[in-house]
């Protein structure tokens, strides 16, 4: 065999390893293994790549690798499980910056051995790398920033926006078409910088609480875009590596919008949302509804006699920094001999899973953690349900209210439950900006405060009990 | 490689992707984009096929060892945040064993 031969075998056993490691994600027990082998693919890949017969200067592939590894590994360990979405949203940029870069590079690779014309299958991948890549680049940092609070989390709009934006892509497309048929450098540098803008104007007016959709978008995004640098340079692991993170986006992408009941194109191009309303609910005749309160003792007596109790922990939890006293609380209930299960929805945290990763943290095992549908089943025999920092996901007029801006998204039923309390700082609506009547149902009660110390209290309460 | 070996390695790969990561649970959904983040990060083989072919262009040189910088970050914190997160996902510890006697 020659060495082409055995860096394409490498290749075929790095393509293995990522499809075994994506296969072995699919349950706890193995997951991390999974990763591990998909890690190894990736090292017997680029040790087959750094041995191929085109490298020959190694210094600044050195150079770069170690000074890019370091810093990954360093922020990996360090970052903190709740900014664990800002984290995977730079991650991509930096991916779909190196597909962009890499585009470039061959383009000019082409321009300086005086080609003049691209081939039709170069010119489409090394474009759709260029532009895609740039895209995701800068848009992922945008997000980054949103999720970061560098830049606000409110969707943030300006006149003719969508024009500007639909304009903009026309010039780049033409840019591209026409840097196809003259290869001329600054051309294509002006079509990816024009892209990197689209970018930025893309993600801008997306509001925070979308963000989940956004970067599993994203992440569609840069797959796809490496996989066009695989047709580029006539690489088949770039190609499938590639393409499996497209499909793994896309389909993160179509059940998050799904899951909040909007379409992918509402989410990217409909800014949707502000800062939650505030104001009480009115009645039909005007007057205020009724809101019945509880409070931490007399929960911690109700808790310890019931048989089962259902906790569903919003993104408010996780602000609140609250999932260490959540899972002290379920422990404690737990040793008495209630069954304790979470629910969580899809949406629950700021990106797809999120709030099972903070749960995770929290020491919270994976068996006490319900998906929706498990646990929309399992309401109708719970005693007890505790809403944590959620409000839409449990705002029963998506199920009944055909009038609301909600309806039609799956909803955790809690009010099959027999009570329910909700933990809430005040009276404010959800992202959505839509009253909850679940707030009002005669078997609901609030307990008002921060959930943190309503929790810690409650712990204390349940002690003494 | 013909474009068509491509286009078929392509529709095999994204039949594959979608089959397989249509079975993780959603309690996985975070670990498996942070997952896939680092399994993109294999532009960093692309990277390296330019900037170990560069020979002393400016441009290659400057596009390649950011790209390679870009690509090595996104791999290495792509697997050790997933393999951070995946560590915390534990059982129920096994009931303590009763003392006999």
């Amino acid at each position: 065999m020659t060495r082409v031969d055995l860096i394409q075998v490498a290749y075929l056993v790095a393509s293995f390893c990522f499809i075994l490691g994506l296969r072995w994600l699919s349950s706890p027990r193995t997951a991390r293994r999974g990763n591990l082998v998909a890690a190894v693919g990736m090292l017997i890949a680029i040790i087959a790549t750094l041995v191929d017969g085109r490298v020959i200067g190694y210094t600044w592939i050195a150079i770069a690798a170690f000074v890019g590894g370091s810093i990954g590994a360093l922020v990996a360990r360090r970052v903190q499980m709740t900014a664990m979405p800002q984290l995977v949203a730079l991650l991509n940029g930096l991916g779909g910056g190196a597909a962009a870069l890499i585009a470039i590079s061959e383009y000019h690779a082409m321009s300086a051995s005086g080609e003049v014309a691209l081939g039709a299958v170069i010119a489409v991948s090394v474009m759709f790398s260029t532009i895609v890549g740039s895209i995701s680049f800068a848009g992922s940092l945008v997000a980054f920033g949103k999720l970061q609070e560098i830049v606000p989390g409110r969707p943030i709009t300006w006149p003719a926006q969508k024009m500007i934006n639909g304009l903009g892509a026309i010039v780049v497309l033409g840019l591209a078409a026409y840097a196809s048929f003259n290869i001329h450098d600054p051309i294509l540098w002006l079509a990816a910088a024009i892209a990197l803008l689209l970018g930025v104007s893309a993600v801008l007016p997306i509001g925070g609480a979308d963000m989940p959709v956004v970067i599993a978008f994203l992440n569609a995004c840069t797959g796809l875009a490496a996989a066009a640098t695989g047709f580029a340079l006539n690489n088949s692991l770039l190609i499938i590596a590639g393409v499996l993170v497209g499909a793994s986006g896309t389909l993160l992408t179509q059940l998050m919008s799904k899951a909040m009941n909007r379409s992918v194109a509402s989410v990217l191009f409909g800014a949707f949302g502000g800062g939650g309303g505030s104001g009480s609910a009115v009645g039909a005749s005007g007057e205020a509804l009724p809101v019945l309160e509880i409070s931490a003792s007399d929960l911690a007596a109700q808790l310890v006699y019931a048989r089962r109790v259902m906790i569903v922990p919003g993104y408010g939890l996780a602000v609140a920094q609250a999932q260490h006293p959540v899972r002290e609380l379920a422990d404690l209930l737990i040793a008495r001999g209630v069954s304790v299960a979470f629910a969580i929805h899809p949406v629950a945290g700021r990106m797809p899973g999120h709030m099972n990763v903070l749960l995770a943290e929290a020491d919270v095992p994976y068996d006490q953690l319900l998906e929706m549908e498990e646990a929309n089943a399992d309401f109708p025999q719970t005693d007890i349900v505790l809403v944590i920092g959620a409000n839409d996901v449990v705002n029963p007029a998506a199920r009944d209210d055909e009038s609301s801006a909600l309806y039609g998204m799956p909803i955790l039923e809690v009010d099959n439950a027999e009570h329910v309390i909700v933990f809430k700082r005040s009276m404010a609506t959800g992202f959505a900006g839509v009253e909850n009547m679940l707030f009002h149902d005669p078997k609901t009660r609030m307990l008002f405060g921060d959930a943190r110390k309503s929790l810690t209290q409650l712990v204390q309460d349940v002690q003494a009990v | 490689m013909s474009f068509i070996t491509e286009l078929v390695i392509l529709v095999l790969a994204a039949w594959v992707g979608v089959e397989v990561i249509s079975k993780v649970p959603q309690m996985l959904h975070t670990p498996l984009m942070s997952g896939t983040n680092a399994i993109h990060g294999v532009v960093v083989v692309g990277a390296i096929l330019v900037l170990g072919a560069a020979a002393g262009g400016t441009v290659e040189t400057i596009c390649g060892v950011v790209a390679v910088a870009f690509g090595a970050a996104n791999v290495v914190g792509g697997f050790v945040v997933t393999d951070r997160m995946l560590q915390m996902f534990r059982r129920r510890p096994e009931p303590p064993k009763q003392d006999q006697g």
